[in-house]
C-alpha cells in the first residue's frame, strides 16, 4: 500500500462509486445493490458482492473493474468475494436511484411484493418517457436478465422495465 | 457413504440438472420462433448456468480435492452425471421445450422452496436466490401452455403430444436415493417424494386450463440416480467437453 493515509472502508466505498453496472451505466454498483460490504485489514481489502441474477454476465467485468480501480489507487491486495445471502432485491434501490433509471429510459422496479402482478403484466408500470399507465407487457425477458420488455400504448415507445426481484 | 460424500453427490445432482437444462435451452439461441422468445430461452438458459456455477463451486469446496467448477463440468463422463433424464431429451419442437420447462419449473419451485430452509447455509442461500428466477420460468412456460393448448388445432396437438412424450420422465424427479436419506436426517435435503401430490395438483390445474389432458402413463423411466443415461447425454457432453479435452490447458 502506498500513501500516508490509512485505508478505510468509507474510503474504499468512495473509490468504488465510479464502478458502474456495464449494462446500466447510470448506476454504480452500490446504487444497484451489488456492493454489500468492504472489509479492510492492515494489508488487504475484501469486497463483498452479491449478483443481481445468478447468471449475470456482468459480474466478471465488475470484478475486474473493482480490482483495476483499487490497484490504481495503490491498494494491491484486493479480493472480491461473491455472497448469495441475503439474496439481492430491487427493494435496496433508493428513490433517487430509481429516478436515475427513469431518466435513462428504464421504468424503475416496483416493490418486490408486486412480483406476481409484475410477472403477469398487471402491475402498475409507467412509461418512463410519457408516464402513461397504458402500457403492455411484450415479454418478461428483455435485453438483459434483469429487465422485461414493455410497449407504451400512448407514445408508442418500447421500453425496458427493471423487474422487481 | 459419508455425509461429505452425500453432500457432494447431492450438489452435483442439483448442478448437473441445471447445466444440462441450460445446455438444451441454449440450443434455441437464434432459433426461437420469435425474437422475444429467442431472448427468453437464452435468458432462462443463463439463469440455469449461473445456478450451475454456484452449485459446482460449492461442490468443489465440499469435495476438497482441488477440483474446480470447470473440472466438474468438463472432466466427468456421463456415468458420473446425475441429471434427471428429462433434462437431456432433445429440444424437439417449441411445444416440447415449453412442456418440459413447465414440468421442471413446477417441480423446482416446490423443491427449492424447501431447500431454501435447508440447515446447510450455502444451499439455503443459493436456492433462496434462484427461487426468484424459477418463479419467472414457471410463469413463462405456464402462459405458453395456455396459448398453445388453447391456440390452433396444430398447436394444441403438438402440446398434447409433448406432454405425452415427456410424462414418463417425470417420476424420476421425485426419486430418493442414499444421499437424500443421509442429508434429510440432518435437515440439509428435503423429502422429494412428499412433493409429488402438490406437483401433480399444480400441473393438472395448468393442463386443465390449457385444454390438455393429463397423460395416462404408468411406466416411469429411471436410471440417472445411478448415472445411467439415454444416448442423448453422451452427445451433449461430447460437444460440450470437446475443447477442454482436446486442449486441456486452454484458457479464455
Amino acid at each position: 500500500m502506498v500513501g500516508s493515509k490509512p485505508i478505510t472502508s468509507q474510503g474504499i466505498f468512495a473509490l468504488l462509486s465510479v464502478i458502474k453496472d456495464p449494462e446500466i451505466p447510470v448506476l454504480n454498483i452500490q446504487e444497484i445493490g451489488m456492493l454489500r460490504d468492504v472489509i479492510v485489514t492492515e494489508t488487504s481489502c475484501e469486497i463483498l458482492l452479491t449478483p443481481t441474477y445468478t447468471g449475470c454476465p456482468a459480474m466478471g467485468i465488475i470484478e475486474q473493474d473493482i480490482k483495476a480501480c483499487l490497484h490504481a489507487a495503490g491498494i494491491a491486495n484486493v479480493t472480491v468475494r461473491l455472497i448469495y445471502s441475503p439474496a439481492w432485491t430491487t427493494d435496496w434501490m433508493s428513490d433517487s436511484t430509481k429516478e436515475k433509471l427513469r431518466l435513462y429510459g428504464i421504468a424503475a422496479p416496483l416493490h418486490s411484493s408486486c412480483v406476481d402482478s409484475s410477472i403477469s403484466g398487471a402491475a402498475d408500470v409507467r412509461c418512463p418517457k410519457c408516464h402513461s399507465s397504458q402500457v403492455r407487457l411484450i415479454s418478461q425477458f428483455g435485453s438483459t436478465a434483469c429487465k422485461s420488455l414493455y410497449g407504451c400504448q400512448d407514445c408508442l415507445e418500447p421500453f425496458d422495465y427493471f423487474k422487481c426481484h | 457413504m459419508t455425509k461429505q460424500e452425500a453432500l457432494f453427490r447431492y450438489l452435483l445432482r442439483l448442478g448437473d440438472n441445471a447445466l444440462i437444462q441450460s445446455y438444451r435451452l441454449s440450443e434455441w439461441c437464434s432459433r426461437g420462433p420469435i425474437l422475444e422468445e429467442d431472448l427468453a430461452m437464452t435468458n432462462i438458459s443463463l439463469d440455469y448456468l449461473g445456478r450451475t456455477r454456484a452449485l459446482y463451486q460449492y461442490a468443489a469446496i465440499v469435495e476438497g480435492k482441488e477440483r474446480t467448477e470447470d473440472d466438474l463440468a468438463y472432466k466427468r463422463p456421463e456415468i458420473q452425471y446425475y441429471n434427471n433424464l428429462i433434462t437431456e431429451l432433445p429440444i424437439g419442437n417449441f411445444a416440447f421445450t415449453i412442456a418440459r420447462q413447465l414440468l421442471i419449473s413446477v417441480f423446482e419451485f416446490l423443491h427449492y422452496t424447501q431447500l431454501s430452509q435447508s440447515k446447510d447455509e450455502t444451499i439455503a442461500a443459493i436456492t433462496a436466490k434462484t427461487l426468484k428466477e424459477i418463479r419467472y420460468h414457471k410463469v413463462h412456460s405456464r402462459d405458453w401452455c395456455y396459448r398453445l393448448g388453447r391456440g390452433t388445432e396444430v398447436s394444441h396437438t403438438k402440446l398434447q403430444q409433448a406432454f405425452d412424450e415427456a410424462w414418463m420422465y417425470t417420476g424420476e424427479l421425485f426419486e430418493m436415493c442414499e444421499e437424500d436419506q443421509i442429508l434429510m436426517a440432518d435437515g440439509v435435503a428435503n423429502n422429494l417424494e412428499a412433493l409429488l401430490p402438490a406437483w401433480k395438483e399444480e400441473v393438472s390445474r395448468i393442463l386443465a386450463d390449457s385444454d390438455i389432458k393429463v397423460p395416462n402413463v404408468d411406466y416411469m423411466q429411471t436410471g440417472s440416480r445411478k448415472g445411467i443415461h439415454s444416448e442423448n447425454l453422451g452427445h451433449i457432453l461430447s460437444e460440450m467437453q470437446y475443447l477442454p479435452r482436446a486442449y486441456p490447458d486452454a484458457i479464455w
